[in-house]
């Protein structure tokens, strides 16, 4: 192998994919053979560096330059100025946006300052195509410490020790399920890698898989070796089908190295790992329903006893995990329980993968340690809010989950402190709202999901969603009265008492999270028929104003319903009994003569 | 032995003939045929010995097992939140106004099917569309235009 001595690294998660960072790594090539670079440098397609709202993005190591988002044609100035000169590309550099000063160096921003990557650590540093880069940075070395040092019950004190808990949302404690799986008697037993990631606003899973499959792959063998189990199963959802792609090849290059199948690495143990692909349903996420699906029954969910530890996947004890979950395991058998558990609060321990949406700045994956407050990561990784506007509220944990509002921006951030807050981590999706957004519509958005991935076997969830559906939407419509946001929370915690599984108990969440923190929008639509951002098209009002308004006759000859009359070069008025608000005398107006309100 | 029956026969001479290898089975039907007609479904039911209503429930269940017939390209838009929020309605207009279909249809020439569908995770990238195993990203009206523009010279 070349010894390189300058690395150019080149994100190629889908994000940047998309915006040509196959063309960037051609032309890199390209302008380096020309300049005779061949022997010295290499370009490396990796998985994502998380900041995507800058890509693509080019790092150049050993001096860690940072360029935002390149374009196929700075290939040739980054390779004569850079690579052979010595100076860095000024303009293609990453700009703070409060100091606006040109940072070259990515541990100097902000984004990256706060966080600190553990279940992300080879994203954007490797190839995940090359088992080699994985197994460079420590890659299998905790796989062959277990199987040759430690056992089974070593191993699993090691994870319990560690406190790391489930990273899809419930928050188990991952060693305690290792151990029950583990002392149920069976013929056979399997690892259950649950990468049906569906929640709105969280890609974490997906990114894992693209940028670092191997990283899942040797935990799902050390959770085998621990709970006496040769087969392992992932569960993907086929929307993902690069993070398909890159697992089937890297499950090919662990077999092609005796990393998986029969003897792996001479000490006896076989584990086995296949694919099963999911078919867009969103409640298969819940254990139960993920264990029918692959059973090939409807993915519904059944009663919890028994669980999966217990009975899973043909009856036999499964242990499922989450795919960010799994990533953390090879790190904490490599540095240890004690060091992994210094990191975070004291009942949540380690990092968490936040996926930031929405309305702020630097969207994408982050990463930091439990008991970072929401400040920090809104302001100081997110950049703050789109466009200077002002906060207003953050969704966590999806359709599961509820909304935070600014009052809670400095709660440090863990599983027990989101649930007192009336949210819940889930599987770590931030959207972020700001002054603009209806908390009205939002909650009314996340019933029409549920609504749509509701399996329909349990009625409070079939039946009732959908007539809180139905208040919400007369709501919006201006037609609602004070008594439907009793309505709304009486029925709401029927539904959550009396539904079988997750999906269901905490799919009325958002309604109650947007009650309680946001009570005078509710109030505001129903009392005074008004939507205080102005998002629900059917309570907005178009009006004229008449100083303002020359008689052009545009809007008048433009209203599809001729809601508009008045006489030319006089001001125009909007019958409010005829206007459909569908905007048109808004948009052609040249003299922003019409007002919302 | 028409092509379909031997498409499932193959099928279940690769996965095996379980109760857990119905999943990959109709997978594997769709991916050739785009959908699952009421024909495949009780052969596949015959192939595997499996009651037909089980198979038409499991395939109803899932909404990427398509049991309606749909065309080569499979256009999903997604409509979750963040897409929302980034003008996911303008850009099913624009497909919706290229392919004069509405969403649920497909075209007559059996090329595309416009559906929307939950969450494809690519959030910070709004608003997303899958089109087959394709993903595009921050799709804009004009850039779907020219997304689309290509399938169509692609015979």
């Amino acid at each position: 192998m070349t010894d390189y001595k300058i690395h150019l690294l080149i994100c190629g998660g889908t994000g940047c994919k998309s915006s040509e960072s196959d063309e960037i790594k051609k032309s890199l090539k390209y302008w380096i053979d020309e300049a005779n670079l061949k022997e010295e440098a290499q370009v490396v397609l990796t998985g994502c560096f998380g900041f995507c709202e800058k890509g693509p993005i080019v790092k150049v190591l050993p001096d860690n330059t940072f360029y935002v988002e390149v374009k196929p044609s700075d290939a040739e100035e980054i390779v004569k100025e850079h690579l052979l000169k010595g100076r860095p590309v000024q303009r293609l550099l990453y700009k703070d946006p409060h100091t606006n000063q040109q940072i070259s160096d990515s541990k100097g921003m902000d984004f990256y300052k706060k966080q600190m990557r553990i279940a992300l650590r080879n994203c954007g540093f490797i190839n995940p195509e090359s088992i080699h880069e994985y197994i460079s940075r420590d890659g299998y070395m905790a796989l062959g410490k277990c199987l040759t040092e430690l056992t089974p019950e070593e191993t699993i004190k090691e994870v319990k020790d560690s406190g790391l808990r489930g990273r899809g949302g419930g928050g188990f404690p991952t060693g305690l399920k290792w151990e029950i799986t583990r002392n149920s008697e069976a013929d056979q037993k399997y690892v259950v890698c649950n990468a049906d990631e569906g929640d709105p606003g969280a890609f974490m899973d997906r990114s894992i898989l693209e940028g670092d499959p191997h990283s899942v792959i040797e935990a799902m063998a050390i959770c085998g070796y621990c709970i006496g189990a040769d087969k392992g199963l992932v569960y993907i959802r086929a929307e993902y089908p690069l993070a398909i792609e890159r697992l089937t090849t890297a499950l090919r290059h662990a077999r092609e190295y005796g990393l998986l199948g029969n003897d792996i690495l001479g000490t006896g143990f076989n584990f086995e790992i296949d694919i099963r692909l999911g078919a867009g349903a969103f409640v298969c996420g819940e254990e139960t329903a993920l264990i029918h699906s692959m059973e090939g029954l409807r993915g519904e969910p059944t009663f919890k006893p028994p669980f999966p530890s217990v009975a899973g996947y043909l009856g036999k004890p499964t242990n499922v995990n989450n795919v960010e979950t799994f990533a953390n395991i090879p790190v904490i058998i490599n540095k240890g329980a004690a060091w992994f558990s210094e990191i975070g609060t004291e009942k949540s321990k380690g990092t968490k993968v936040f996926a930031l949406a929405g309305k702020i700045n630097n969207v994408g994956l982050i990463e930091v340690p439990m008991g970072t407050t929401l400040r920090e990561v809104i302001y100081d990784i997110g950049g703050g809010i789109k466009d200077g506007k002002e906060f207003k509220s953050v969704q966590t944990g999806g359709p599961s989950g509820g909304c935070l509002t600014k009052d809670f921006l400095d709660t440090p951030i863990d599983y027990d402190n989101l649930l007192a807050a009336g949210s819940m981590m889930g599987s770590g999706g931030m959207i972020v709202m700001d002054e603009d957004d209806c908390m009205v519509s939002i909650a009314k958005f996340y019933l029409e999901f549920t609504l749509e991935e509701s399996c329909g076997k349990c009625s409070p969830c079939r039946i009732g969603n959908k007539r809180l559906h139905e208040i919400l939407e007369k709501i919006t419509k201006g037609y609602g009265e004070e008594k439907d946001i009793e309505r709304l929370k009486l029925l709401s915690n029927v539904i959550k008492d009396t539904s079988l599984c997750g999906l269901g108990q905490s799919s009325p969440n958002p309604v109650l999270s947007t009650i309680a923190n946001f009570e005078d929008e509710y109030l505001a639509h129903v009392q005074e028929q008004r939507c205080p951002s102005g998002q629900c098209k059917a309570l907005l009002k178009y009006e004229i104003i008449e100083d303002l308004c020359t008689g052009c006759t545009l809007c008048f000859r433009n209203c599809p319903v001729g809601a508009i009359t008045g006489e030319r070069r006089q001001p125009h008025y909007i019958d409010q009994s005829l206007c459909i608000k569908c905007g048109a005398c808004y948009e052609k107006c040249k003299f922003n003569a019409i007002k919302l309100s | 032995m028409n092509p379909i029956e031997s498409l499932i026969k193959d099928l279940a001479d690769q996965h095996g003939r379980k109760r857990e290898s119905l999943l990959p089975v109709m997978q594997g039907v769709v991916q050739q045929e785009k959908f699952l007609s009421e024909y495949s479904m009780v052969e596949i039911a015959r192939e595997m010995d499996i009651p037909a209503a089980e198979v038409f429930g499991t395939a109803t269940f899932y909404s990427f097992l398509e049991t309606k017939p749909a065309g080569k390209y499979i256009i999903r838009v997604c409509r979750t939140i963040t897409c929302a929020m980034k003008g996911k309605n303008q850009l099913l207009f624009a497909i919706q106004d290229m392919l004069k279909i509405k969403t649920g249809e497909t075209t007559p020439d059996k090329r595309f099917t416009l559906l929307e569908t939950n969450c494809l995770g690519w959030c910070h990238k709004a608003p997303a569309m899958l089109i087959n195993d394709e993903v595009y990203t921050e799709v804009t009206p004009e850039k779907a235009r020219e997304i689309l523009t290509g399938y169509m010279k692609d015979i």
